[in-house]
């Protein structure tokens, strides 16, 4: 980062913490960039002309002689089309080697959209994974975290929405990933030949932890630049939140703030709606959808960071491994897009609520079931075929490797249930299934 | 000359002033940043520094910048206009602005300063007047807007002169009005009143008993609220609040509806943009945008004027009371306004109370309920204010300091579980926890007695008893096993389903089901009472299972269909032989 020629150098630094330095010094602005012996900090008080700056990379090594500079500006990032197929770090630079972007400096964390200006989001995305396409549809314009547990592939399943996805940009925020992750995400990107249409701000394990603060609000206002000015639909993937979140909690705790549940800063709540909030349908026809990531710990979601993120988020997806057949699903009970309801038998065939709805009802008659057979109770002949319904169900269309239409996911839906039930027992409206159960008259029904 | 200051800190949105000359607490102050005003208002004053919260992101400021102080508190502007319009919590017009993204200190006007409105006179000179009489009306959309004398003026005035009919705008003269140390006053369309002060521009506030109609059975069937009350709906994420909210926004029996959007989603404030303007409103056949207004602080708003847009929209409310009118006044979500003052808090590092809530909350929150409230207008016309407010309960836990405080001040407790959410049981309201304190008012029962039904109350208490042994019941069946327990308690267990299905669940999204005319909730509550009364005959436990499925099953296809329909009476009579085929006959009893 350049420094120019007139600009004050300050070095005398009053006080030292593990991630704030205060120093005496004029003409400040609040949330203004700086340099601490070339590591970038932040304006984060002032008193009078005492100035405290977090700085990201910590202040291990930082001598009260350090040279600071202001730099008279909050964080920037350069938009242009040259952002394209590009990876950068939590300050946006490039650390592929390539060289620095050209194009328009926008302070990040901008302004928020007039609600009156938006859209209702109303353009179905799909996926080619049942568990989200035919139970929990996605819409432009939706925020939707992934709850899971650590040891769960969400990252790969992200990836893989985020390629089927239509998406004219897909715009990676990594925070506190692991290396491996890191060199995934960018050997899948790169192999689906899918390169230009990918950004990428990371932080990784590797790097400092306060450093990925930065990153949401850099990813979103690549995204904003791409949906608002050149009208695109971007989706945003933002892994892993808890990370960030356990970020802002180091920061406010070093701060003296006061904290509140699970020693999370009182402001978690406002702190994670302004990134989410970003999620939006433009009119004219540009989109931000998020996906993220909220790893839980144990899988509790009364936990500070989930709990505030569901009361944020539109819904929540949670991935399960099917033990019957041993593969990983979308969860069916407890996940849900809260904006399918905009799209589903709408912009979808019109027996797809129904559908969806019935064989959601039947897997969880399974699960009873099973309970059943836990429990010691003998099964009835409907029980059975409940079961061998959820098994052919998990196995076709819930497992996330499967990829295909949602058309042919309601068909399937048919399939199994012609295959299993009797009309009464599936009890869709009998104008469907005259129109699209293709039923056998011979078979039970 | 009007106070000015220097900034001297600044935290988050927290700034420290220090000032030349007189300033008062809640006082609204102006940064002059880079040219463009920002909005604040004074929380603390100090010796020599005023606290000041700033309603705008504060990036970039500097120490030393002007300070200008206003000499008010943070005011609503009060006029024909306000209905069906989308503000911020601050009452600037969000149509108004421009561009797509909101711009620190783009303050739009609340209200058209040239537009003609037709004004007709309701009082003539030498009339005796006081602060809230009406001195003569405009139609907005098709409530009759009263124009008042202003709530600022004390004591009694006499009307010298009053405009004849015609058409004004809102800050031309209508009449001129004299105390009783002979000086005239104008007064004009609009007034300006602060929010943070309750109106009180009546004669009385009695106990509220007229019910107040709301289209969900689980509210009027088994928790209803009164016109002039207070409710809240607490719940998890994701169990309803909004869905429950927007429903009453749409049906409940009110001339006119305030929505405060209050640090939640934006998106859900679109989906009103979208759906209002084109929905009927069921009672006067207009859209119902025509009787909306809505305050929007969503979630990325800037979280200080949270706090300002429920009073901003409580103002609203209390101005078209005074008109006599109904209003309902929703506000989502409780807890972000909350929230919003514990950040503040922390950062003026008070005393913190509870999960580091500010320690006077209880107090915040009791003195805004008290607010809402049926009035006696001094012209003897009645008005009221209904509130119902969410609350996100932190981890979904009601024992915090939010819901707590809430319960203490509201009186209608409309508790949602998660389990009935996941279990889609919607309206996910727990019947059985959630009570209605107005049940208790003898008032409140004889109005009911005598408009809805002579045995309305005591049908509550019947039903939420069948509820309350039927989940019994169904505890010890889990405990001992179908074939563990007689047959009678599967019978018990199945007819508090009957209630559960048929009155408490209701679809928000079904065109007809989504609101009940109160007649046809009494006739329901009747029909389900008759299968309660009935006495079934069960060879064995697996017969009562199916039976009473086939029972919900009509139930529901009556609920999906118009009220007296032919399809409505087919149901009936298929319900009635149903019945027929295992009711034991008198004789039978042993
Ligand atoms: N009455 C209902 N009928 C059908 N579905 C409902 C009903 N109420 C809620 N839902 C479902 O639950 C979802 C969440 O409801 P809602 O948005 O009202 O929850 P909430 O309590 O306001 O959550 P949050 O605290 O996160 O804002 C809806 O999108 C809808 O799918
Ligand atoms: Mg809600």
């Amino acid at each position: 980062m350049e420094t120019t020629a007139f600009q004050k150098i300050y070095t005398r630094i009053d006080q030292i913490t593990k991630a704030t330095i205060a120093l005496h010094a004029s003409g400040v602005g609040n949330e203004e960039m700086a340099l601490v012996n070339d590591r970038l900090a932040q304006v984060v008080k002032i008193e009078g002309d005492l100035i405290t700056l977090q700085v990201f990379s910590g202040t291990e090594g930082i001598p009260t002689n350090a040279e600071v500079v202001f730099l008279g500006h909050a964080p920037q990032l350069s938009v242009s089309d040259e952002l394209g197929g590009r990876f950068f770090n939590a300050y946006g630079q490039p650390i592929d080697g390539g060289p620095e972007v050209e194009g328009k400096k926008v302070e990040i964390g901008g302004p928020s959209v007039n609600p009156v200006r938006r859209k209702q989001p109303s353009e179905l995305i799909t996926t080619g994974i049942a568990g989200i396409d035919l139970n929990n549809t996605l819409v432009t314009g939706q925020k939707i975290p992934f709850f899971a547990d650590p040891d769960q592939p969400y990252n790969q399943v992200m990836a893989m929405v985020a390629l089927r996805a239509k998406a004219d940009k897909i715009i990676l925020g990594g925070m506190g990933i692991t290396n491996d992750d890191y060199l995934f995400f960018k050997n899948v990107f790169e192999n689906a030949g899918a390169i230009e249409r990918i950004i990428s701000f990371v932080n990784t394990t590797e790097n400092p932890p306060v450093e990925r603060l930065l990153v949401p609000d850099m990813a979103l206002t690549a995204a904003e630049y791409f949906a608002a000015e050149k009208n695109q639909n971007v989706l945003v993937l933002l892994t892993d939140m808890t990370l960030f979140a356990d970020a802002l909690s180091i920061v406010s705790n070093r701060m003296d703030q006061i904290p509140s549940k699970d020693s999370m800063p009182g402001s978690l709540y406002s702190d994670l709606a302004r990134l989410y909030e970003k999620a939006v349908q433009f009119p004219d026809g540009g989109s931000i959808t998020i996906i993220a990531v909220t790893t839980l710990s144990g899988g509790d979601i009364t936990h500070a960071i989930p709990d505030n993120t569901g009361y944020i988020t539109e819904g929540q997806l949670f991935l399960r491994k099917d033990t019957d057949i041993g593969k990983v699903i979308v969860d069916p009970f407890r996940s849900l897009s809260r904006l399918k309801q905009l799209v589903i038998g709408k912009k979808t065939r019109e027996d797809h609520p129904q559908v969806m709805n019935t064989a959601i009802r039947l897997f969880a008659d399974a699960a009873n079931a099973k309970t059943k057979i836990e429990n010691g109770f003998d099964l009835t002949d409907y029980d059975k075929r409940t079961m061998h319904f959820a098994k052919e169900y998990s196995e076709k269309l819930l497992a996330i490797d499967i990829n295909i239409e949602i058309e042919k996911m309601i068909d399937t839906g048919w399939e199994l249930f012609n295959k299993y039930f009797s009309v009464a027992e599936i009890g869709i409206k009998s104008e469907f299934v005259e129109k699209y159960g293709k039923r056998n008259i011979n078979h039970k029904n | 000359m009007s106070t000015k200051g220097k900034i001297t800190g600044i935290i988050s949105n927290l700034v420290m002033v220090e000032f030349d000359g007189p300033v008062s607490q809640n006082e609204i102050c102006y940064i002059i940043h880079s040219g463009v005003k920002l909005m604040a208002e004074v929380i603390r004053i100090g010796k020599k520094t005023a606290y000041i919260q700033v309603f705008e992101s504060t990036r970039g400021i500097k120490t030393g910048t002007t300070v200008e102080f206003t000499g008010h508190m943070l005011e609503a502007t009060l006029g024909p206009g306000i209905l069906s319009k989308n503000f911020d919590g601050l009452m600037h017009d969000l149509d108004k602005m421009t561009g797509i993204f909101l711009q620190k200190g783009d303050y739009t006007p609340a209200l058209e300063e040239d537009k003609l409105w037709e004004f007709k006179p309701l009082a003539g000179p030498g009339d005796e007047i006081v602060a809230g009489s009406w001195l003569g009306e405009v139609t907005e959309n098709w409530i009759p807007h009263k124009i008042m004398v202003p709530f600022s003026f004390k004591g009694t005035f006499t009307v010298k002169e009053i405009s004849p009919a015609g058409e004004y705008k809102i800050n031309d003269t209508i009449a001129v009005v004299t105390d009783s140390e002979n000086t005239d006053h104008n007064v004009t369309m609009i007034q300006k009143w602060p929010v943070k002060i309750p109106i009180k521009a009546y004669k009385e506030k009695p106990r509220p008993f007229n019910f107040m109609e709301t289209g969900i059975r689980v509210i009027d069937s088994l928790n209803p609220i009164v016109e002039g009350g207070t409710g809240f709906i607490p719940g998890p994420f994701g169990t309803g609040k909004t869905v429950l909210q927007h429903a009453l926004s749409k049906q409940a029996e009110a001339d006119m509806i305030v929505v405060a959007a209050c640090g939640e989603r934006a998106n859900e404030v679109v989906e009103i943009f979208a759906e209002f303007p084109e929905l009927d409103d069921p009672r006067s056949g207009r859209k119902l945008m025509e009787r909306t207004t809505i305050v929007a602080n969503t979630s990325n708003m800037p979280v200080a004027a949270r706090e300002a847009s429920v009073y901003t929209a409580m103002t609203i409310s209390e101005y078209y009371r005074s008109m006599g009118l109904k209003v309902l006044l929703l506000a989502d979500s409780t807890s972000r306004w909350a929230q919003a003052l514990r950040e503040m808090s922390n950062r003026m590092e008070e005393l913190p109370g509870p999960d580091a809530f500010p320690m006077d909350l209880p107090a915040i929150i009791s003195n805004f309920y008290a607010r809402a409230g049926f009035v006696y207008l001094h012209n003897g016309q009645t008005g009221s204010v209904t509130f119902i407010g969410t609350v996100s309960p932190a981890g979904g836990n009601l024992k915090e300091p939010v819901t707590e405080s809430t319960k203490k001040a509201a009186r209608c407790f409309y508790a949602l579980s998660q389990s009935r959410a996941d279990s889609k049981r919607y309206p996910a309201i727990d019947a059985v926890d959630s009570y209605s304190k107005y049940l208790e008012y003898p008032e409140f029962q004889e109005y009911m007695q005598k408009n809805i039904s002579p045995d309305w109350v005591e049908n509550i208490i019947l039903a939420k008893n069948i509820l309350i042994r039927g989940r019994e019941t169904y505890e010890q069946i889990n405990i001992l096993g179908d074939d563990g327990v007689p047959i009678d308690y599967h019978v018990i267990f199945w007819k508090s389903e009957v209630v559960d299905f048929v009155i408490l669940q209701q679809d928000a999204f079904d065109k007809v089901d989504a609101s009940t005319p109160i007649k046809r909730q009494r006739y329901m509550m009747d029909k389900v009472l008759e299968v309660y009364h009935t006495d079934f005959k069960f060879e064995s436990f697996e017969e009562v299972n199916p039976y009473f499925k086939k029972i919900i099953n009509i139930f529901k296809q009556m609920n999906y269909s118009e009220f007296e329909s032919d399809d409505f009476k087919k149901y009936e009579n298929e319900l009635r032989t149903i019945l027929q085929e295992r009711k034991k006959e008198k004789t039978e009893i042993v």
